[in-house]
């Protein structure tokens, strides 16, 4: 039988999801939930979860307080919740806001069930699991090396002790050999990935500020439901201008160059990657290319195009190109990419004007369920 | 869930015989002990398993649970007002904190019991919360799950517009019978007694009556149409009686009604209950139960409880440190007006009557005050010297909290400020036929601090789901008296010509 508290525990994480999703558009186009993140979990912010009551507002922060210090001393260390003195702390409903933690699986379920999201298929069947062995327990078989001195004493002291043949002013322990005890081991699989997601980022001096930030909170949410679709995905991230080199996940988020764009530079790289590291049978790869969508010339779109047809959208999954508008940007590549695959299977193509339309264009990658 | 055995039962009863022995007076006490994970579910039905099902509590143990998985707190014990006295003690701790805490509940226990703001609070209400749950499940497979679950939002979202001292107040006298409906009966009303007859027109001059009369119709009639006609703190009482609810929806209100009256003396008294619990388990473990090896397991978990984290007073610290400070005080005499008009250090120093009251008044204080009146009666000058208290402010261009100050008239006054009403606002009902539209008016008296004005309006939207009118409320914004008024589509603020005063 559910307990009462599970039952009303289910409600709530219910009226969480709620609120989440009916706010998911506000939430995604909003930057400050990754800088939530924890290691597997989001802390958003949902005062409207929160009863109203009449309650003071006040005009700063002031109580009571006790120990050490001359008037305008700082009061040792800030107090958590606006030091509401009187210990009524806790209670105080007006100061805090309330946040309530999400799994990023749990994300995932709510922005698939929201946007629609088919289910991925994967490709490449054969699982790619490896084992570890961790030692966690004990038993009374085994190999003297792998002995524990201290479990095995303690047997045998215990049972020295009830047989009354321990003696406190000679605490000689010898353990015989129904004391031994030795480490015992479990095998965990470890899910070994499968899926990658390659994300290419146009750095060139064309793409501002916002336009990194829209590009950084979309690859967040596809990364969120990529990973909720495979366990232990891999990332990958390259950027580009002129030129382009694979980078860590910290460096593509923050880097600002300027410079020329060459958009076959990052499709060289990446086929280059998918050559070396991801062999297309085994691995089911994504790869996401963001730009403002200005290439330096005609010559070089016909390269992209053509290492697109090539070895790129052979080997992806799906190819992802996300178009962020930017006010210098001709946004010219989309045009000549659609021109030049129409509507092709592997192939999604993206606008994005501003931070609403992240949403809208999240749909349009994933809907495909590749 | 299991009741103490073994080792913890023989500690009941040696711990009880102590309780006698200093002269508690406790409800029977039953102890159980449960896990951390049973014990954050009964903290978050506030101490009661079987309450009413709704989210608000399965967020507290979201939250319960998460903080104590993540080490942040724990749980030690938790007691409830009850006849038998129910205390929960957390299975993992160890021997000295079980008796540590058996000490403390005991205090709670007689605090309960003999406390004069807990007297008119209902002993048996586990029964009186089962029955509620019940009543609301029944609500909810019939009227839907969702729709009874938003009106207990509704109603929760007003649960603290009660009248703390409802309960002490006498029911309202039967209305006088006085009506003039018909004169010829009350000819006798209102004439002053008179032997001589023949001097009646002259003692009682027919004019006179009969504009008395007329003066006591018109205030009736006045009055008939005034509802309240006092203002009236007691919303949710008020609602009940007036507002056009269906019978489940009036069934749920009371139900609310009823266990915010129930905890509210919980909250009167946080740091006398806490502080006089502290005074008898730190009485009862040094000077009875504590054997010699446990000494630094209990000074520890003793120290813990008693921290004081800056910024924040710690019930537990003020209340047995007063509790400490009345007892030394009344043993020494150091009270009355030979004690106050004293002005000489050195005879206050060595002031010592030898009188040996303390222990008595203790037990009396325990018995009469609550947390205000024992701030306000025994947070006298030295102690706040003696124990360093201070006020302190935000300072608004750091933002950090900074000492204001340390002179004990504005330390004593923040304190009690913050004590009164539990600090939160008073709330009133002050007309319940508004402009003569059937609007609900209520009326915040002002004491220095203006409304959170979001939540008003939230707060105001659910009242007028209650009361199936537009509502309205009187306060000040930034010194101006205004209306806040929900018309059942937008929320308007208006000027008003007067604050609202009671």
């Amino acid at each position: 039988m559910i307990s009462r508290i599970d039952k009303d525990h289910n409600r709530f994480r219910e009226i969480v999801r709620g609120k989440i999703r009916k706010n998911l558009r506000k939430y995604i186009s909003r930057g400050d939930m990754m800088s939530r993140k924890g290691k597997d979990t989001v802390t958003i912010p949902m005062p409207q979860i929160d009863i109203p009551r009449f309650t003071l507002g006040g005009g700063g922060k002031s109580g009571v307080g006790q120990g050490e210090g001359e008037p305008g001393d700082p009061v040792g260390g800030q107090p958590q919740d606006g030091g509401q003195g009187s210990g009524k702390a806790g209670e105080g409903e007006g100061e805090k806001a309330l946040e309530v933690e999400v799994t990023l699986d749990e994300l995932a379920a709510i922005l698939g069930e929201e946007l629609g999201l088919p289910r991925i298929e994967p490709k490449g069947t054969e699982s790619l699991d490896t084992k570890k062995d961790r030692y966690v327990s004990l038993r009374n078989q085994g190999p003297e090396s792998l002995r524990s001195f201290k479990a095995t004493f303690k047997r045998a002291l215990r049972r020295q002790i009830s047989a009354g043949t321990y003696k406190a002013g000679n605490p000689i322990i010898v353990p015989i050999r129904e004391d031994k005890r030795y480490r015992s081991w479990r095998t965990d699989p470890r899910p070994q990935s499968n899926a990658v997601i390659i994300y290419m980022m146009d750095v060139s001096g064309s793409m501002g500020d916002e336009q990194k930030e829209i590009v950084r909170i979309e690859s967040f949410w596809i990364d969120t439901w990529l990973r909720s679709q495979y366990q232990g995905l891999e990332s990958r991230y390259i950027i580009h201008d002129a030129t382009a080199r694979v980078v860590e996940r910290d460096t593509f988020f923050r880097t600002r160059e300027s410079g020329g764009t060459m958009i076959s530079s990052a499709y060289k790289v990446c086929a280059e990657l998918i050559e070396k590291e991801f062999s297309p049978e085994t691995w089911n790869i994504y790869a996401f290319h963001f730009s403002d969508g200005d290439n330096w010339s005609v010559d070089d779109t016909a390269t992209c195009i053509s290492l697109l047809r090539d070895t790129l959208l052979p080997a992806c999954n799906q190819f992802g190109y996300g178009q962020v508008e930017s006010p210098y940007g001709s946004g010219q590549f989309i045009k000549d990419i659609r021109a030049a695959f129409g509507t092709h299977q592997k192939l999604v193509t993206s606008e994005i004007t501003g931070k609403d339309d992240i949403m809208d264009s999240i749909k349009e990658f994933l809907k495909g369920g590749r | 869930m299991a009741p103490v055995s073994g080792e913890l039962r023989d500690l009941q009863v040696e711990i009880q015989q102590y309780a006698d022995e200093f002269g508690l007076r406790y409800f029977t006490q039953v102890f159980e002990v449960v896990d951390y994970v049973q014990m954050s579910e009964i903290a978050a039905y506030g101490g009661f398993p079987v309450r009413y099902p709704h989210w608000r509590y399965g967020m507290e143990y979201d939250h319960l649970i998460k903080s104590h998985t993540y080490g942040l707190s724990k749980i030690y014990e938790l007691v409830i007002n009850t006849d038998p006295c129910y205390a929960y003690l957390l299975s993992g701790n160890s021997y000295t904190d079980q008796k540590l805490v058996m000490c403390h509940v005991y205090g709670h226990n007689d605090f309960f019991r003999n406390n004069h703001y807990f007297s008119r609070t209902d002993r048996r209400m586990i029964d009186v919360m089962a029955n509620n749950a019940s009543r609301v499940r029944r609500h909810m497979d019939r009227h839907g799950i969702s729709s009874v679950e938003s009106f207990i939002d509704t109603c929760l979202s007003i649960d603290n517009l009660i009248d703390p001292w409802a309960v002490f107040r006498d029911p309202p006298p039967p209305p006088r019978d006085d009506d003039d409906v018909n004169p010829e009966d009350s000819v006798m009303r209102g004439r002053l007694p008179n032997v001589s007859g023949y001097l009646e027109d002259y003692v009682n001059p027919p004019e006179f009556i009969q504009a008395q009369r007329e003066k006591r119709r018109a205030e009736k009639e006045a009055s008939k149409r005034k509802i309240p006609q006092r203002p009236e703190r007691d919303v949710l009482g008020f609602l009940l009686q007036h507002a056009p609810l269906d019978a489940w929806e009036a069934d749920v209100l009371s139900i609310i009604r009823g266990e915010a009256y129930y905890f509210l003396p919980q909250m009167q008294t946080k740091i006398m209950n806490e502080g006089w619990a502290s005074y008898w388990h730190s009485k009862l473990m040094t000077e009875r139960a504590l054997k010699d090896d446990e000494i630094i397991d209990y000074a520890d978990a003793a120290a813990g409880v008693m921290a004081m984290a800056p910024g924040q007073l710690n019930p537990y610290k003020i209340g047995i440190e007063l509790f400490r400070d009345i007892e030394r005080r009344w043993n020494m005499g150091r009270y009355g007006s030979d004690w106050d008009n004293c002005d000489d250090m050195a005879a206050r120093a060595t002031w010592d009557k030898e009188l040996g009251g303390g222990r008595d008044k203790i037990f009396e204080v325990r018995r009469l005050y609550n947390d205000v009146t024992f701030i306000d009666e025994f947070f006298t000058m030295d102690f706040c010297r003696e124990q360093k208290f201070f006020t302190f402010q935000e300072n608004r261009r750091s933002g950090r909290l900074e000492i204001e100050t340390r002179e004990f008239k504005k330390v004593k006054d923040k304190m009690l400020a913050q004590l009164t009403n539990f600090g939160q606002p008073f709330i009133y009902v002050v007309d319940a036929n508004y402009l003569n539209r059937g609007e609900l008016l209520l009326g915040h008296r002002h004491e220095g601090s203006d409304l959170k004005l979001d939540y008003a309006r939230d707060t105001l939207r659910n009242l007028e789901r209650i009361w199936r009118r537009p509502t309205a409320i009187l306060t000040i914004i930034d010194d101006k008296p205004k209306r806040i008024r929900f018309d059942g589509s937008e929320v308007t603020i208006s000027d008003e010509p007067e604050a609202f005063k009671v």
